[in-house]
C-alpha cells in the first residue's frame, strides 16, 4: 500500500517537474500535499492547498501576513497541534507517508522535520546543552559522540569558530543572530531531512541575515529546507522554487525566477511588484 | 443646553473647587498616614516581641534557650525552657507536610501548566482556591478526628496525638499554594521554547520536566520555601491534632509540640500576666516570627536573583 | 556521518511516549486525588455535623450536655468581629493601595512599605495575637473584648486587601484617568469617580477573601484571650466573646464523640458564613462588571 503511494508520488513529482519546464534532475518529493483545508475555530485559514515540496531545493513561501504561509509551515511538522480550536481536512504526506496518520506520532515526524522559529528560541541552558539536547533525547548518551555532534552542527551552522571556547556559557550571553544559529545547530544535530524556516531573519540584523542566507544555501547540498519570509528579495535571492499564498489560498507555485519574472498569475504580479501587500 | 447656561455652570464648579482645595491637599498626608500603619504593625510586632522577650531572658538564660534541648515549663521546681524541644516538633511537622506535599504539588503544576486543557484548567483552580481557602482549623478536625483514626488502621502503634497525622493534613493545606505558584513560574517560561523542544522530538513529559522545570526552577524553588514557612507558622492544624509533648528529636508516630502549639497551650491556660510562662510565649513567637521571616525573605531572593530573563 | 539511526530512534519513541502518556495519567490521577480529599472532608463534616446543625443548634448557648448545646453565642461574636473588621481593614487597606499605587514616589520609602506588606504577609497569624495582646489588650486597656480581637484581625488581613486593591487599581488603564484629568478633574475627583468605581470589582474580590479569612482565624483569637465558653451575648464592644472557630477548637478537642459532632455542625455553619460571603462577592462583581460595560 505504502509502496504504492510512493510511486504515485513520484510520478506526480515527474509530472510536476516537467510542467516547470527547465528543471533537469528529476527531484523527488518530500511533502506533498493534497487538498489541505484548516481552520483556527470559524476562520477558514488554509484552503485547498496543493504543492509539493522538493528535496535538496530551498523552497520559499511568500504572500502578505494573515495569508497562512506560516500555518501552513507549522502544519508540515505538526505544530499546529498545540493549538486545540484547529481543524484539519485534507492529507499531507512525508515521504509517502500520511503525516494525519493517527500512528504517525508527530514526535516521529518532528525527528526528521526540524524547525527554526521567527524569533531564537534557545534553552535557557548551555549552549552545549542545548545542542546535544536532541541527540540526547534520541538516545544518544556516548560523551564522544555527543562532542563530535556539537562540533559538527555548530560548522554547520557557521558558529564554531564563534563560540568554542565558551561551550559551557548560557546561551543567552549570544547576540541575536548568534542565538539564531545555534538555533539552526540545534535543529541539525538530530541529522534532520527537512528543516522549516519560519521568517527566520525577520528579528535579525543585516549581517546575520546574510550569514544565514549563506547558510541556507550551504545545507541544501544536504536538506531540503523550507521557508516562509515576508521579504521578497530574501524569497529571490535564496531559493529554488517560491510559493505565493494570499487569504489561505496557493495562488502560484512555481521555480522562482519564473514567479518571479513571468509571474502567470495577475495578483502574484501585483504583489511582487509592491502593489499591496 | 444653551451654551451660556453651560458656561455659567462650569464657573460656578470651578468655584465650589476653590473651596475644596483644602480638602484635596489634605489628602495625600492623610493617605500617607493610613499607609505607615503597615509600617507601624511590623515595628510593633518587633518590638512587642523583643519587649517581651526581654522579661523572659531575665528569668532565663538566653544561652539555655537557644541551646537546650528540653522543655519543662510547667515544672514547679527548675523549669527547662530548651527551644530546641519544640523546634524539632515544628520541623518534625513541617517535614512530613512538605515531603507529602511538594511532589503532589509539583505534580499539579505540571499537569495544569503542561497537559491540562483550558477548559479543565478552568475548572480545576478554583477548586484548589476553595481547598486554600478553607479554615485551618477545620483541617485540625478533620485531622484529628478523620486521618488519626484511618491511620491508626494502617499504623496500630500511632498514638492519638502524633506528627503524621497533622503533618500529611498539613501537607494538603500548602498544596494549593506550591501547585499554583509553581504553575505560575512554569507558565511564565515562554511558548517559544516549549516550541523549540517539541519541533525536536520531544514529548510533553521531556520538555516538561528538561526543559520548562529547569527554567521554571527558581520560582518552584521559591514557592517550596513560602510553603515550609507557611507550614512552620501554621497553628491550629499541629495543636488540634500534635499533642503537646515537646520531645527533641524526630518522633513522627508520637505525640510532638510546636512552638506554634506552645503558644496556644498557654493562652487558653491560666498563666498570669507578668509570670515567666506568660513572657515565654512571646520568647517562642519570636523564634517563630525569625525562621518565618528568614524563609520569606529566602524565598524572594531566590524568585528575584535567578529569575531567568528570557 | 550520520549518528542518529532512524530505527534506532524508532524503537525508542514507542518507551518514550508511553512514558508521556503514563506521566500524564500519574500527574491526573495525582490532581483528582486532591479533589477527592475535598470530596471527603465535606462528606465527613456533613456526616458528622448534620444531626446536630437545625434551628436549636443556632440559637442557644453552649452547654456541658451536647444535646443542648448550641452556638449562638459565638456566632454572635464573630458577627461582632466582623463589624469591627471590615470598616478598619477597608479603610486602612484601600487607602494605603491608594497612596502606593496613585499618591506615592517611586522612592525608597514606597519600596520600603511595599515590602514591609510583602513580609507582613508572611507573618505567622499567632504571632498577629502576641502583637494584639500586648498592645490592644494590656498597654491601650481594651482586655480580651471584641475590640482587641477585631483590630487584630483587621491587622492581619490588611496585607491581602492592599495587595489586591494595589492589582485592581493598577489594572484600571491609563486613558480612563488621562481623560477625567484632562477635563479638569482633581486628582482626587478623578480617583473617587473614575478609578475607584472601575477598580471596585477587584477591590471587592480581595476584600471578600481577606474576610473570609478573617472569619476562619482561630489562634490570634485565642492568643488574645476569647473566650471558649459564653452563655450570654455580649452588650457591646469591650465585651470578651468568643467567635466561631474557637467554638470549633474547643468541641473537636473534646474526647466524646458528639462534641466532636457538634464541632462539625459548627464548621457547617462556618462554611455555609464563608459560601453566603464568596456568592455575594460573585454576584456583586459580575452586576459591578456589567454596569460598567
Amino acid at each position: 500500500m505504502q509502496a504504492v503511494q510512493v510511486k504515485i508520488n513520484q510520478k506526480m513529482a515527474f509530472e510536476n517537474t516537467t510542467d516547470s519546464g527547465n528543471e533537469t534532475k528529476a527531484a523527488r518529493i518530500v511533502f506533498h500535499t493534497k487538498d489541505l483545508n484548516l481552520w483556527y475555530g470559524a476562520d477558514h485559514a488554509l484552503k485547498n492547498l496543493n504543492l509539493n515540496i522538493y528535496e535538496n531545493e530551498v523552497t520559499a513561501i511568500i504572500g502578505p501576513s494573515g495569508c497562512g504561509k506560516s500555518t501552513y509551515l507549522k502544519t508540515l511538522n505538526r505544530m499546529n497541534d498545540l493549538i486545540s480550536s484547529v481543524r484539519i481536512t485534507g492529507d499531507v504526506h512525508y515521504r509517502g507517508r500520511n503525516i494525519f496518520d493517527p500512528t504517525y506520532h508527530v514526535e516521529e515526524l518532528r525527528t526528521s522535520v526540524g524547525m527554526v522559529f521567527q524569533k531564537p528560541n534557545p534553552f535557557p541552558k548551555s549552549i552545549y546543552e542545548n545542542i546535544v539536547y536532541g541527540p540526547k533525547l534520541h538516545g544518544i548518551k556516548n560523551k564522544k559522540i555527543l562532542d563530535e555532534i556539537v562540533e559538527r552542527s555548530l560548522r554547520g551552522a557557521a558558529l564554531f569558530d564563534e563560540v568554542k571556547d565558551r561551550l559551557k556559557e548560557n546561551a543567552y550571553g549570544l547576540s541575536g543572530g548568534q542565538q539564531q544559529r545555534l538555533c539552526i545547530a540545534r535543529a541539525l544535530a538530530i541529522e534532520p531531512d527537512v528543516i522549516l524556516m519560519d521568517e527566520p531573519t525577520s528579528a535579525l540584523d543585516p549581517i546575520s541575515t546574510l550569514k544565514i542566507e549563506e547558510l541556507m544555501q550551504s545545507l541544501k547540498q544536504e536538506y531540503s529546507i523550507v521557508i516562509v519570509t515576508h521579504n521578497m528579495q530574501q524569497a529571490a535571492r535564496i531559493s529554488d522554487r517560491t510559493a505565493f499564498f494570499l487569504n489561505g489560498e496557493c495562488i502560484e507555485y512555481d521555480v522562482t525566477d519564473t514567479i518571479f519574472y513571468r509571474p502567470s498569475n495577475q495578483k502574484t504580479e501585483e504583489y511582487i511588484t509592491g502593489r499591496f501587500g | 443646553m444653551g451654551e451660556r447656561q453651560y458656561k455659567s455652570e462650569i464657573r460656578a464648579h470651578l468655584a465650589s473647587k476653590k473651596k475644596g482645595k483644602w480638602f484635596e491637599r489634605s489628602i495625600s498626608p492623610l493617605l500617607t498616614v493610613l499607609a505607615s500603619i503597615s509600617v507601624l504593625t511590623t515595628i510593633g510586632i518587633v518590638f512587642t516581641l523583643l519587649k517581651e522577650a526581654y522579661h523572659f531572658f531575665q528569668e532565663t538564660s538566653v544561652w539555655d534557650f537557644i541551646t537546650g534541648i528540653e522543655w519543662t515549663p510547667f515544672f514547679a521546681s527548675d523549669p527547662k525552657y530548651g527551644i530546641w524541644a519544640l523546634v524539632s516538633g515544628t520541623f518534625t511537622i513541617t517535614v512530613i507536610a512538605i515531603l507529602f506535599a511538594a511532589p503532589i504539588g509539583l505534580a499539579i503544576a505540571i499537569y495544569l501548566s503542561e497537559y491540562a486543557s483550558d477548559k479543565v484548567r478552568r475548572i480545576l483552580k478554583p477548586i484548589l482556591e476553595i481547598l486554600a481557602g478553607i479554615p485551618t482549623i477545620v483541617y485540625g478536625y478533620f485531622a484529628l478526628t478523620f486521618v488519626t483514626p484511618l491511620l491508626q488502621e494502617v499504623f496500630p502503634e500511632l498514638s492519638r496525638f502524633n506528627a503524621l497525622s497533622p503533618g500529611l493534613v498539613l501537607g494538603v493545606m500548602i498544596i494549593p499554594s506550591i501547585a499554583s505558584l509553581s504553575e505560575d513560574a512554569m507558565t511564565a517560561v515562554p511558548q517559544a521554547i516549549r516550541q523549540g523542544a517539541y519541533a525536536l522530538g520531544a514529548t510533553r513529559l521531556e520538555a516538561a520536566i528538561q526543559v520548562v522545570l529547569p527554567a521554571a526552577l527558581s520560582g518552584i524553588v521559591a514557592s517550596m520555601v513560602l510553603a515550609v514557612s507557611r507550614a512552620i507558622g501554621e497553628t491550629m492544624i499541629v495543636t488540634v491534632a500534635g499533642g503537646s509533648s515537646p520531645n527533641f528529636g524526630f518522633h513522627p508516630m508520637e505525640s510532638v509540640q510546636t512552638m506554634t502549639a506552645y503558644i496556644v497551650q498557654v493562652s487558653t491556660g491560666d498563666a498570669g500576666y507578668g509570670s515567666t510562662l506568660y513572657y515565654s510565649i512571646y520568647a517562642v513567637g519570636f523564634m517563630l516570627f525569625l525562621f518565618t521571616f528568614v524563609m520569606n525573605i529566602f524565598s524572594r531572593y531566590i524568585s528575584r536573583k535567578f529569575r531567568e530573563e528570557y | 556521518m550520520k549518528q542518529m539511526n532512524r530505527e534506532v530512534v524508532t524503537n525508542k519513541m514507542n518507551r518514550r511516549l508511553k512514558m508521556n502518556t503514563l506521566a500524564k495519567w500519574i500527574f491526573f490521577g495525582i490532581t483528582l486525588l486532591i479533589l477527592c480529599i475535598l470530596v471527603i472532608l465535606l462528606v465527613r463534616i456533613f456526616s458528622q455535623g448534620m444531626a446536630y446543625f437545625d434551628w436549636h443548634f443556632l440559637t442557644n448557648f453552649a452547654s456541658r450536655r451536647a444535646e443542648n448545646a448550641g452556638i449562638l453565642g459565638p456566632l454572635v461574636g464573630s458577627l461582632m468581629l466582623m463589624v469591627v473588621v471590615i470598616p478598619i481593614a477597608l479603610i486602612l487597606g484601600i487607602g494605603t493601595a491608594i497612596y502606593l499605587e496613585e499618591y506615592a514616589k517611586k522612592n525608597w520609602f514606597t519600596h520600603f512599605i511595599e515590602t514591609n506588606i510583602q513580609n507582613l504577609a508572611g507573618v505567622p497569624s499567632i504571632v498577629f495575637g502576641l502583637l494584639g495582646l500586648t498592645i490592644f489588650v494590656n498597654v491601650f486597656g481594651m482586655g480580651p473584648s471584641i475590640l482587641a480581637g477585631g483590630l487584630t484581625l483587621a491587622l492581619l488581613v490588611l496585607p491581602i486587601i492592599v495587595v489586591t486593591a494595589q492589582e485592581a487599581i493598577r489594572a484600571v488603564p491609563n486613558h480612563l484617568a488621562h481623560a477625567s484629568l484632562g477635563l479638569g478633574a482633581t486628582k482626587w475627583q478623578t480617583i473617587q469617580k473614575v478609578i475607584l468605581p472601575s477598580a471596585l470589582p477587584g477591590i471587592l474580590t480581595g476584600s471578600i477573601l481577606a474576610l473570609s479569612r478573617a472569619i476562619g482565624e482561630t489562634a490570634p483569637l485565642i492568643v488574645v484571650g476569647a473566650l471558649v465558653f459564653v452563655n450570654y451575648l455580649p452588650s457591646g464592644f469591650m465585651d470578651g466573646f468568643a467567635a466561631i472557630p474557637i467554638q470549633i477548637y474547643n468541641w473537636t478537642i473534646r474526647p466524646q464523640e458528639e462534641f466532636q459532632q457538634l464541632a462539625a455542625a459548627g464548621i457547617i455553619l462556618m462554611l455555609i458564613l464563608l459560601i453566603v460571603l464568596n456568592a455575594t462577592a460573585v454576584w456583586l462583581r459580575n452586576k459591578l462588571n456589567r454596569k460598567q460595560q
